[in-house]
């Protein structure tokens, strides 16, 4: 990360797997977590493997993330706010009902 | 936001932002809708508050976007920001989603300005975090300013070298550039250059680009004849084919360039027709000569129709406001034509280039359409070039047969970054053009729309019950 | 002129490449004319259910048929598994109707029991909000109940028509797609199917071609009566698994989207959405599972059905031209399996059984004399 020198901006934190991070009021969660480098933000469904941000345009569903409790946000389109909580989204969306892995009988 | 407007807009890019000023001047009654909290699009992101210091790293070319914004800002056009804009039916019912609910309302005319967004790239490792568009380095550094130093840029296209050229304004170190661009479109680009000696200056500002960088000390690689990028869970290295030989280059950011194409999805979702153009690979609208489509009331304006550039997206937008203007009642035939004609001047002067640069940056084959059958081509199912090849070969007809099939489109992106690999996959291995094929079918919502969203428009459910 | 294949299967659908598996399997060989890419294609909105607890309630031979189908559809699975190795998702862990409402749960019941008194083997439950909570977790406690089944499953119906075409094939069965058949010709022992990519001869010919079905029956001297009725399908984002098992209008798939649908409206042959029908699909699925109005919706699809005047599927064999058949319906995975296992047999011997006359046309001239 290589910061270029901007006007000075009212900072706002959020919260990224548990740990507090300063943000600039104004810009998305996704560059608010590029800035701390911070490159890896889910893990697909299919195969699990790592994905991070590629288009920053909200066209191509990588920069996927947990806000606030709610699955399969774009970190991309999202702006953050103070107090946001941020989680790495792993595999498929948790909506808070699912089932244990013994009870998955499907 | 209201029931009804004469005309909606969708796009605050430079066509999108022309077309509301434009048309709120002559009293329509217009809507202007985007995703993104503040107007410019992608081209001028983050014109309205730039707080970048150095207005050299950006250049002039962006800050030109100020005057249109401005000019937007005066105009009494309803601006709804930060919403998703889920539907365009043929009818004209727009959905759009804002602060977690849903509104539909309808207008008399809808121009459709959604802009481009960035050619697939699909080479082995380009889901790897750390692989991103040159698209994503430039809005990262227009909204954000932030860089990453010791990226390596790849691939082809003007707006490869401007960012590059902007890294260097902006004193960040740059590891490499690898410059896919055939060296035989030269040769191809050539009875093309006459047209584009119009615009001489645009020609120089990226000589003027490369030159920069190739006297910096920065490595830049040209010729090069494949890519691929490797690493674990994220990115370690870019490996490069120059000359029969493979090279590696060790780096934790890539960003790859290959061009832009028209963000096409919501425009086929309402209708519109869209056919292959082969000299830019990639669906164009087809509209006539004041961005109408065949569906009424539907124009598309800017680079969502056919790319263009931001300057000819500005026209694109007036002319398609006349139009509807026009077709509203509120300008007469005469006051139309007097006023778009300007417009049209420029536009068709503006256009001369294209032909040189769509031949002298047009991507190789190898980058489009994976050799290796373990590339992924749609990043959402995750789908290999590989299976889609063996799908063709069990009697896939089309993307859509295929996307049953494989669920190659299904994710999503639904078909932003595979539909285009997908289709010149398919025609090459049926030995056919890409017009010949059937295009991915899109339905709306075009974008993932929440179920309570869905299920709270009441309205909607209280008429028809 | 001799016939190049044994039998001819007109189209590439669910119902058409079961038949042709079968017909394959059983040693004839056997081509698929398939159209193209954009065909209607009633097997991509498919919902994917092997179901019985509502098929047949006023007509036995429809349910006898159903149950027939659905205990025979783990064959089919295992058959397309040992041969091509795809998983078609066959999972069979019974199934649910929810009743948001008294009313909703009391009509249930008395058509359960009428489908009961038919087919005893439809031993269903109908169960009480807490009780099937206690099967669906985060199920609303809002709503009434439901019926459940445990004969009910469901599977993946794109990847039964992969699984299908992969197979057929690899027992050297010949699909030609891109190959809409535009006539019929019977020359004695033989039918010639017409194609724009050129003609097919045939022993026997089978039109499985839903919608299209009518035009070419009327060729070889059959009245194939069918209409479209357009269904619409919700598919929400990838979801950690919640569902244990499929429901009448909800399915989760094992890929972990879930399936809102089961819309029926007469619209003609347009295959666009209509708002306020989704929108209505999107109250009962929040009124049901209230968690799931957070999750987003990243596709909606809307097929066309082939509905018959009564709804029930047809069998038929031409009477001027044997050797012509024509098989119809609208529940492509639940009978796969009858389709691939059972019609085959009937086909190569050259008659419908007597339990089959139920299912075929002189159903509808009876209703006619009768009216």
């Amino acid at each position: 990360m290589h910061e270029i020198e901007m006007k000075p901006s009212p900072k706002v934190s959020i919260e990224f797997d548990g740990q507090t991070l300063q943000a600039n009021k104004g810009e998305t969660v996704a560059a608010a977590l590029l800035r701390q480098t911070h490159l890896a933000f889910r893990t697909t469904p299919v195969t699990g493997k790592s994905r991070g941000p590629f288009c920053m345009m909200g066209v191509c569903f990588d920069c996927l993330v947990e806000i606030d409790g709610a699955p399969n946000r774009q970190a991309c389109m999202t702006y953050v706010e103070d107090g946001m909580r941020v989680k790495r989204q792993l595999g498929a969306g948790d909506t808070g009902v699912f089932l244990s892995d013994e009870e998955d009988t499907q | 936001m209201k029931d009804h407007y004469d005309i909606a807009i969708i796009g605050t890019g430079p066509a999108g932002m022309a077309a509301a000023t434009v048309a709120s001047a002559h009293g329509a009654d217009v809507l202007i809708v985007d995703e993104q909290p503040e107007v410019g699009g992608q081209i001028y992101r983050g014109i309205t508050h730039q707080s970048i210091k150095d207005k050299t790293i950006l250049g002039d070319d962006y800050y030109k976007g100020q005057s249109l914004a401005d000019a937007f800002a005066a105009s009494n056009a309803d601006h709804v920001s930060g919403a998703t804009i889920w539907q365009v039916s043929p009818e004209r019912e727009i959905g759009i989603s804002k602060d977690g609910a849903a509104h539909l309302l309808t207008a008399d005319q809808v121009i459709i300005a959604t802009g481009a967004q960035e050619r697939p790239f699909p080479i082995p490792g380009w889901t790897l975090p750390g692989v991103m568009t040159a698209g994503s380095a430039q809005i990262l550094l227009k909204s954000s300013g932030i860089t990453f130093s010791n990226a390596v840029f790849a691939g082809t296209g003007p707006l490869l070298y401007l960012i590059a050229y902007q890294y260097l304004k902006a004193g960040v170190p740059i590891r490499a550039i690898l410059d896919t661009t055939p060296k035989s479109n030269r040769l191809k680009a050539l009875p093309h250059l006459p047209g584009a000696l119009f615009h001489l200056s645009s020609i120089m500002k990226g000589r003027k680009w490369i030159k920069a960088l190739k006297s910096s000390g920065t490595l830049f690689i040209e010729g090069i004849d494949n890519l691929k990028i490797t690493g674990k869970d994220s990115t370690e290295a870019i490996e490069y084919l120059l000359q029969n030989k493979w090279h590696r280059i060790e780096a934790s950011n890539v960003f790859l360039h290959q061009g832009v194409v028209p963000n096409v999805n919501l425009a086929m979702a309402s209708g519109c027709i869209h056919h292959w153009n082969e000299q830019k690979l990639c669906w164009h609208a087809s509209t006539d000569e004041w961005g109408s489509s065949n569906v009424p009331g539907i124009s598309i304006a800017g680079d969502g129709g056919g790319i263009g550039g931001a300057i000819a997206a500005e026209y694109q937008g007036r002319i398609a406001a006349y139009q509807a203007l026009y077709t509203t009642n509120k300008v007469k035939k005469q006051e139309r034509d007097t006023n778009v004609l300007p417009a049209q001047h420029a536009l068709t002067h503006e256009m001369r280039i294209r032909p040189f640069l769509d031949a002298m940056f047009r991507p190789a084959t190898q980058y489009r359409i994976p050799t290796d059958d373990a590339t992924i081509v749609c990043r959402c199912e995750e789908v290999t070039a590989g299976k889609i090849r063996e799908s063709i070969s069990l009697g896939c007809a089309g993307p859509n047969q295929l996307k049953g099939f494989t669920r190659c489109g299904m994710g999503p992106c639904q078909g932003r970054f595979c539909s285009l690999s997908v289709s010149e996959l398919i025609a090459k291995a049926q030995n056919v053009s890409v017009n010949e094929l059937e295009q991915l079918r899109l339905r709306p919502p075009v974008k993932p729309l929440m179920l309570a969203e869905l299920a709270n428009l009441t309205t909607l459910a209280s008429e028809d019950t | 002129m001799s016939p190049a294949y044994d039998s001819i299967v007109v189209g590439g659908g669910l119902v058409g490449s079961a038949l042709a598996f079968g017909l394959q399997r059983e040693g004839l060989s056997t081509l698929i004319l398939d159209e193209g890419d954009l065909a209607f294609r009633a097997t991509r909105g498919n919902f994917g259910l092997v179901w019985v607890q509502s098929k047949g309630i006023d007509y036995s031979p429809y349910a006898h048929w159903t149950w027939e189908s659905a205990e025979t559809w783990a064959s089919l699975s295992n058959l397309i598994s040992e041969i091509t190795g795809i998983d078609v998702g066959y999972r069979r862990p019974g199934g649910a109707e929810i009743c948001v409402d008294d009313k909703e749960f009391a009509a249930k019941r008395q058509k359960m029991k009428k489908l009961q008194s038919h087919s005893p083997h439809v031993k269903f439950e109908m169960l009480d909000q807490k009780s099937m909570a206690e099967l669906l977790p985060g199920l609303s406690p809002d709503v009434a109940g439901g019926c459940y089944f445990s004969g009910d499953g469901h599977a993946n119906p794109l990847n039964l028509l992969r699984g299908l075409h992969q197979s057929f094939k690899s027992m050297g069965g010949v699909i030609n797609s891109n190959a809409p058949v535009n006539d019929i010709v019977s020359q004695g022992s033989s039918f010639t199917a017409k194609t724009k990519k050129g003609q097919f001869h045939g022993a026997r010919i089978i039109l499985a071609a839903g919608l299209g079905t009518q035009n070419l029956a009327n060729k070889v001297g059959m009245d194939i009566p069918v209409h479209p009725d357009r269904g619409q399908i919700l598919v929400t984002e990838r979801l950690k698994p919640f569902l244990t098992i499929p429901l009448s209008k909800i399915r989760q798939t094992i890929e972990g989207s879930v399936q809102i649908g089961d819309s029926h409206e007469d619209a003609g042959l347009d295959v666009g959405m209509s708002t306020p029908i989704l929108n209505k699909m999107a109250i009962r699925a929040v009124q049901m599972f209230p968690h799931l109005g957070n999750t987003r919706i990243v596709r909606a699809w809307s097929a066309l059905r082939i509905m018959t005047p009564d709804g029930y599927p047809i069998y038929e064999q031409s009477e001027q031209h044997p050797g012509a058949f024509a098989a119809v319906c609208h529940s492509g995975v639940t009978l796969a399996a009858a389709h691939a296992l059972q019609v085959p047999k009937y086909i190569i011997e050259g008659t419908l059984p007597t339990s089959l006359a139920p299912l075929r046309t002189n159903r509808f001239k009876k209703e006619m004399a009768h009216a």
